[in-house]
């Protein structure tokens, strides 16, 4: 089994629907959040284009954060997520210093949070909140290895990408384009 | 919590010991079936309500922590609003309920020391004064002296306590300044509305056309979700806009215009629908009426004559023609929503509608659908009497097409200078904040300055509550019921709100508030039933269902009582217009004294350095009511300026940084916006999100963070036709020091 997520950027409008959605699903303070949007701009007026894109953690296969954490509280599970165990985690920001996509925050209450891919909501198969509530549709989310997944159909038929390919970790967040 | 057991560990190893790692991993647990998942989800914690951060009032469920506290709104599956889904604001709305800055008790302003200060109170003495000022205001003048300014579900029964008083002088914000132009546009033309939701077919649309329509950022979820549908489906969207939107992103062309020429535009694609024969010639022979008056007016205006108002490329108004034309009959030239811009908006709509006609997509697939309503029966109370004096009478003759009150005269009527037939002296706003809704702050300060009653009900102190006599708080939609949401779509159906938590504060549901002053005027005749859910249930049970029932479902979706979703081949349609058909010349605006078919007229154009301010949304936040929100603020808690990085260089404006904007009459804004320099605006214009810059410190989240373009907006064109504000046409400058002297002001 492995999860991934496939955001169509063709689609995403960047309303934030994805970030609120798991704020409040997961209980992020406010002030916080684990999926956030970007938008990319190019050209001069009126020759324009625009990407838009939600992200989040991007659950590397070759997780530098799951190899620098000095207390094993990073961590995959089932699937290939990266998981944080809060109550082994002391805080000390290695992992935060070593994501390449800033996918992490310190969490006031003393640990480091960051997206789960809402892992408690898919063991009892449902989606993650954001994909659940974009209004878009633009996130697909399953299992790679099921090749009628959301996620693996959309990747069949579409062109997609990766962030910062070259750092090699693996990701497993695609960009439809 | 996953156990430490199920913890895997790979080191720098590569993708090769993946694969073996996968095959150790551990199954936490079995994923659940369907069946399962369904029945885990129907949690009796979760309560059903429809929405009241927009007027798109999607259905969905309130969920609550074991705890008993409000945890997360989720849209319903079965409703045809959301489809699911809700949108940021509705999923933000639990910050409606937390928001620590609500109105938490009944306030009365008072003397204290020659200061005027509020006064906690209780219900009874509140509804009390309101109740005597009121009976003493219809003393004097008559009961038509009071006026209600509503928005949102607490209209209902405002309306019919205001109503029952003797006074129809009841405006919705949601006409004048927002979408009238775009209903009496339809109205002449098709005979009926666009309606709420529109009747757009997007999901099944080959080509969608957005006239400044920036949907996507205008967060009206069930189009949001068909526009994605449609991309999916490979559909032609055409942006028209001096913005490069969001939706412009989206879009096979963008048609960069310069602001306030559009009817230019819309007549040359009328030119060239007519003169290519694009037009759908069976449809228009047998619906339409007028054809060869418009053919002949619009004989001159070619995409060449429009390129040079436009400055649109003629092959690419031709481009665009041909596409809509190949699309057609699935095809939307969308009607827009807020559409108050130039005081012509009225006809810019018609023309809009019109080459909807000549597509022939209204009443087909892909274009226009034919809504269907619920019809709920009604709950006995007494007819009213009709009122003495109506709004019209207020100033006779001045917008005699429009359907609705005017919100706009009726503040002119509370300024004695305007010499009104006879005097509004109370107002009762309830869920509008008109400090921000209604331009011209001036003239709305000046006609509060001789009003005798000013009662606000509202969740939060918006700036309108200041100037109020009486302050009511209601309680937020999370607390109370409300009226059944039974609006047009494709189904009949019918949705419910019922109070997820008891009302925090000393708060009151709107129903309870009107209930309680009705009893105080005599009119308690009118509000029938002690308790709402009384009502609703007797109601419910009369459309054969129950209020146990939707308690259970939320939303209860009909069939429709024939399959006439779109016009059948050759089907003959009776129009509700003057002729019976589908009007592309308007008899009966020439009868009213209006062009019969679209006219382009110039309009003023910014001075140098000046810039013109264009103003829009974000889909996190509604109107001015959100910008407190504590969701919705940590996802956008300032406006910003867009400036075109030529503007900016010319200006010496960094990004980030804060400046001040002054208009055309040299107003400042009252605080300074962060300056965003970007390619996605045009060089001759600014933008900003409106909603922002609130001045009540009260509001301690959003005080003070960006600029209110209300605030700047003090030149109002007014369209003649029904009243409708234009607001496009101010200009601001840039201020990047304010003098002791503005700093004064």
């Amino acid at each position: 089994m492995r999860y991934a997520m496939a955001v169509d950027t063709r689609k995403c409008v960047g309303c934030s629907d994805c970030v609120v959605a798991c704020q409040t699903e997961n209980k992020v303070p406010i002030g916080f959040c684990r999926d956030w949007v970007v938008e990319v701009m190019d050209g001069t007026y009126p020759q324009l284009e625009m990407e838009i894109r939600s992200e989040r953690c991007n659950h590397c296969e070759n997780a530098p954060c799951v190899r620098c954490c000095p207390t094993g509280a990073s961590h995959f599970v089932e699937g290939g997520i990266v998981m944080v165990e809060h109550s082994q985690c002391i805080g000390c920001g290695a992992c935060i210093a070593s994501c390449p996509y800033d996918a992490r925050y310190p969490h006031p209450d003393g640990y480091v949070d960051k997206c789960t891919f809402c892992e408690h909501r898919i063991k009892n198969g449902l989606t993650p909140a954001c994909t659940a509530v974009c209004p878009t549709k633009c996130l697909y989310f399953g299992d790679l290895d099921d090749p009628n997944s959301d996620v693996s159909v959309v990747l069949k038929k579409r062109k997609y990408k990766t962030l910062i390919p070259e750092a090699g970790t693996s990701p497993q967040l695609y960009f439809l384009i | 919590m996953v156990s430490r057991r199920d913890f895997i560990r790979i080191s720098a190893l590569g993708a090769g010991a993946i694969a073996v790692g996968a095959g150790a991993f551990k199954v936490v647990k079995a994923l659940s079936s369907p069946e399962e998942v369904k029945k885990l989800v129907v949690d009796l914690r979760r309560t059903p309500t429809y929405c009241e951060v927009c007027f798109w009032k999607c259905a969905g469920w309130v969920y609550k922590t074991s705890e008993g506290k409000i945890w997360k709104i989720i849209g319903n599956d079965d409703d045809q609003h959301c489809n699911g889904r809700f949108c940021p604001r509705g999923t933000g709305g639990v910050g409606m309920y937390y928001d620590e800055d609500r109105l938490k008790t009944p306030l009365i302003r008072v003397e204290e020391r020659g200061k005027q200060v509020f006064r906690e109170a209780t219900w009874d003495e509140a509804l009390d004064l309101i109740a005597g000022k009121m009976k003493k205001l219809s003393a004097d003048y008559g009961p038509e002296t009071m006026a209600l300014f509503t928005h949102g579900s607490g209209s209902t029964y405002f309306t019919t306590l205001l109503k029952a008083f003797g006074t129809a002088n009841i405006a919705e914000p949601s006409y004048a300044q927002c979408r009238g132009p775009r209903d009496e546009a339809f109205m002449a033309t098709f005979g009926e509305e666009a309606y709420s939701p529109e009747i757009t077919d997007i999901r099944d649309t080959k080509c969608l056309v957005l006239i400044g329509s920036h949907i996507g950022e205008n967060m009206h979820n069930g189009q949001v979700q068909e526009m994605s549908d449609a991309i999916d489906k490979g559909a032609t969207i055409i942006t028209v806009d001096p913005r490069f939107s969001t939706a412009a992103g989206k879009s096979k062309f963008w048609l960069p215009i310069k602001p306030s020429t559009d009817i230019a535009l819309l007549l040359a694609w009328i030119h060239e629908i007519i003169y290519n024969e694009y037009y759908d010639r069976k449809y228009v022979e047998k619906y339409c009426m007028g054809f060869d008056q418009l053919k002949a007016y619009v004989s001159e205006f070619t995409p060449e004559w429009a390129y040079a108002i436009t400055t649109i490329k003629p092959d690419l108004i031709r481009k665009t023609a041909k596409e809509m034309a190949d699309a057609s009959p699935a095809v939307i030239v969308h009607p827009g929503r807020h559409v108050t811009w130039y005081g012509d908006d009225t006809q810019r709509i018609r023309a809009v509608a019109i080459l909807n006609a000549l597509l022939g997509s209204w009443g087909r697939r892909g274009g226009f659908y034919r809504p269907s309503k619920f019809a709920l029966p009604a709950s006995a109370i007494p007819a009213f009497k009709a009122p003495a004096k109506s709004w019209q009478d207020l100033f006779p003759g001045k917008y005699p097409l429009a359907s609705s009150p005017v919100s706009n005269a009726l503040i002119d009527a509370s300024v004695p200078e305007n010499n009104p037939a006879y005097p509004i002296k109370g107002w009762f706003v309830n869920g509008t904040n008109l400090i921000f809704t209604i331009p011209n702050q001036a003239n709305t300060l000046k006609a509060i300055q001789n009003l005798e009653l000013l009662v606000v009900v509202d969740t939060m102190p918006m700036e309108i509550t200041g100037w109020a006599d009486v302050v009511l708080p209601e309680c937020t939609y999370l607390e109370r019921y409300d009226t059944l949401r039974a609006a047009p779509h494709r189904k009949p159906a019918i949705a419910l709100r019922m109070p997820a938590t008891e009302p925090l504060y000393d708060t009151k549901s709107d129903y309870t508030i009107a209930r309680d002053l009705s009893k105080k005027l005599n009119l308690a005749d009118y509000f029938p039933f002690e308790k709402q859910e009384e009502m609703l249930d007797a109601q419910l049970k009369k459309a054969g269902s129950s209020l146990e029932e939707m308690q259970r479902i939320g939303v209860k979706t009909f069939e429709r009582e024939a399959d006439d979703l779109y016009f059948s081949d050759n089907e003959d349609v009776e129009f509700s217009t003057d002729s019976g058909k589908i009007e592309l010349f308007s008899a009966y605006f020439e009868g009213a004294g209006f062009d019969p078919i679209p006219k382009y007229t110039p309009h003023e154009e910014p001075t140098e350095g000046y810039y013109r301010l264009i103003y829009g949304r974000a889909p996190m936040h509604t109107f001015s009511r959100t910008a407190n929100n504590p969701n919705l603020t940590d996802l956008m808690d300032e406006n910003t300026v867009w400036i075109n990085p030529m503007v900016a260089k010319e200006w010496g404006l960094k990004p980030d940084q804060y400046i001040w904007l002054k208009n055309q009459n040299d107003i400042i804004s009252d605080f300074p916006i962060k300056v965003r320099v970007t390619e996605r605006i045009r060089w001759d214009s600014v933008y900003m999100v409106h909603g922002f810059g609130h001045a009540e410190k009260k509001l301690k989240r959003c005080f003070g963070r960006g600029v209110s373009d209300t605030q700047l907006i003090t030149n109002v064109l007014v369209d003649p036709i029904m009243g409708g504000t234009g607001m496009r046409s101010n200009f601001v400058t840039f201020v990047t020091e304010k003098t002791e002297e503005e700093a004064a002001l």
